[in-house]
């Protein structure tokens, strides 16, 4: 099983899920997280004074999936959150040892 | 007084009340997170300790007697004032100055902010009311100031330029927040900003056309001035920062129609037709660039109140002295540049504003040297940086 992590653009989180829940995806987990990449930060003006804030809000999507569904859950989020401008975002795959259902204790691709 | 105009002095004293909590949402926006409830709660303080004071002994040293410089005793605890003679008219105008009392020390958090003892500004408030609030009030009206000819028709001098060069003063002996100007400090909800400077707009009506004491024609025009002054100040920020930085914003709107008040306060019963939309451009011009002054100057003003009130005081201050026109009021005081009274006027408008500002500045500057010494004025800098919300008033805004 692999945990897919999605840092997107906030207004475009929506979209994220609507395509991965069409996709048969069916559960997931949201954040809103702050931090900064290639983009930097921002600057805001108040009473025309300029302040550089570091850290832009983004969305944080966490999904796991089944091995198999890996490559097509990820090529449905870089569909999804894509605006082609600078701040788009990442997203990386990490290997999951196991997963388990609270209420059952079913395990593994089961407990997804 | 007659029926009609206590009803409307009582009204705009409710008016004037809800001006203290306008005030703090405004500045409380302005501020961090961290912080917000440490402003809320020392613009409150004021609504709590100065309707004490003003009773027991604050009204009757402002008002009391016909001395030049102070009051005298006659009023001390409301001794002697009556409701019967008078239909109340008395106690009603006792309650609507204590609002403006309230208020004008609370126009100096804002400068103080992020960083000053709690315990500090417990002290300052009632210190500041009595030896500074109160002899300038005496002065303007119904003393030395006020009797050379001088006018101020809501407290531009006495409130605004007042609480504005005490502002400064008082950031001179706390010193600059930690990280000042290096390190931003960005309003931390723009909204809470805008619902302040509209309570606080609403309340002004009060403040100004309330100024005429009674159901009246110039109540009527203050009444309208406000509502212009406001709007035109408001609008001219907003251009020039479009065309100076590129973008209209709201902070840039909020300031520029407190400016716009503050400016038509002291005129708002002495100017008529369109005197107030060039009252209103003036000031929302001069303080759109005055804000920047304490970054060249080096002094922390953390929320603009030597810019905006200060200088937008002075400026409606000194305009009265081209504006002012008795003829159209009926009325007799003297007539500005404009409508033929020559520089008298004007003369009289910034001898009133010097002498305000000098004793203003050093009674200022005493008292907060006195308190450094004694209890201390400036938080620790563990608190500074972890908030003076938790560490003062052991509260937290949001969570």
């Amino acid at each position: 099983m692999k945990l897919i992590t999605a840092i997107v653009k906030p207004f475009k989180l929506d979209d994220v899920k609507a395509a991965l829940a069409s996709s048969g995806i069916l559960g997931m987990t949201v954040s809103e997280v702050r931090g900064f990449g290639r983009q930097r930060g921002h600057t805001e003006s108040y009473r025309g004074t300029e302040y550089q804030l570091d850290f832009v809000p983004k969305a944080k999507i966490e999904v796991i999936v089944e091995d198999a569904r890996a490559d097509s859950a990820v090529e449905t989020i870089l569909a999804a959150a894509n605006t082609g401008k600078i701040g788009d975002g990442k997203l990386w795959i990490t290997h999951v040892e196991e997963v388990v259902r609270i209420r059952t204790g079913e395990r593994g691709a089961d407990a997804i | 007084m007659d029926s009609g105009s206590l009803t409307w002095v009582l009204v705009s004293a409710a008016l004037v009340l809800f001006m203290t909590p306008g005030l703090a949402f405004f500045y409380g926006g302005m501020d961090r997170s961290r912080n917000v409830l440490n402003m809320l709660m020392m613009n409150f303080y004021c609504i709590l300790i100065v309707p004490v004071l003003w009773m027991a002994i604050g009204y009757s040293l402002a008002q009391g007697g016909t001395g030049d410089f102070i009051g005298n005793f006659d009023f001390v605890f409301l001794k002697d004032i009556g409701i019967l003679e008078d239909n109340g008219g008395q106690i009603a105008t006792i309650a609507f100055l204590g609002m403006f009392a309230c208020i004008t020390p609370a126009l100096i958090s804002g400068a103080v902010a992020d960083r000053m003892k709690f315990s500090a500004w417990a002290w300052f408030v009632p210190l500041w009311l009595l030896l500074v609030f109160v002899p300038v009030f005496k002065w303007i009206y119904g003393g030395w100031l006020g009797d050379r000819g001088s006018l101020d028709f809501a407290g531009g001098t006495a409130i605004h330029v007042n609480a504005g060069i005490a502002a400064l003063a008082a950031v001179l002996i706390l010193g600059k927040r930690k990280g000042w100007p290096t390190e931003g400090h960005p309003p931390h909800s723009m909204p809470l900003v805008m619902l302040g400077t509209g309570i606080l707009w609403f309340g002004w009506f009060g403040f100004n056309a309330g100024s005429a004491l009674g159901a009246t024609g110039q109540a009527a025009q203050a009444f309208m001035n406000t509502f212009l002054a406001a709007a035109a100040a408001g609008l001219t920020w907003v251009i020039i920062e479009r065309f100076r930085d590129g973008h209209a914003t709201n902070l840039g709107a909020a300031s520029g129609i407190v400016a716009g008040l503050v400016a038509i306060t002291p005129a708002a019963g002495f100017v008529s037709g369109a005197a107030p939309l060039a009252i209103g451009v003036v000031a929302g011009a001069a303080c759109c660039y005055a804000v920047k002054l304490k970054n060249k100057a080096g002094y922390d003003d953390a929320l603009d109140v030597v810019g905006v009130h200060f200088v937008g005081g002075l400026v409606g201050s000194l305009t009265i002295g081209f504006f002012a026109n008795p003829e159209f009021f009926g009325a007799e005081f003297k007539a500005g540049l404009f409508n033929d009274g020559g520089l008298g006027l004007l003369g009289e408008q910034a001898l009133a504003n010097v002498a305000t500002i000098i004793w203003s500045f050093g009674i200022t500057l005493g008292i907060m040297i006195v308190l450094k010494k004694t209890i201390g004025v400036r938080v620790s800098e563990e608190t500074e940086s972890q908030g003076l919300d938790f560490a003062e008033h052991a509260e937290t805004a949001y969570h």
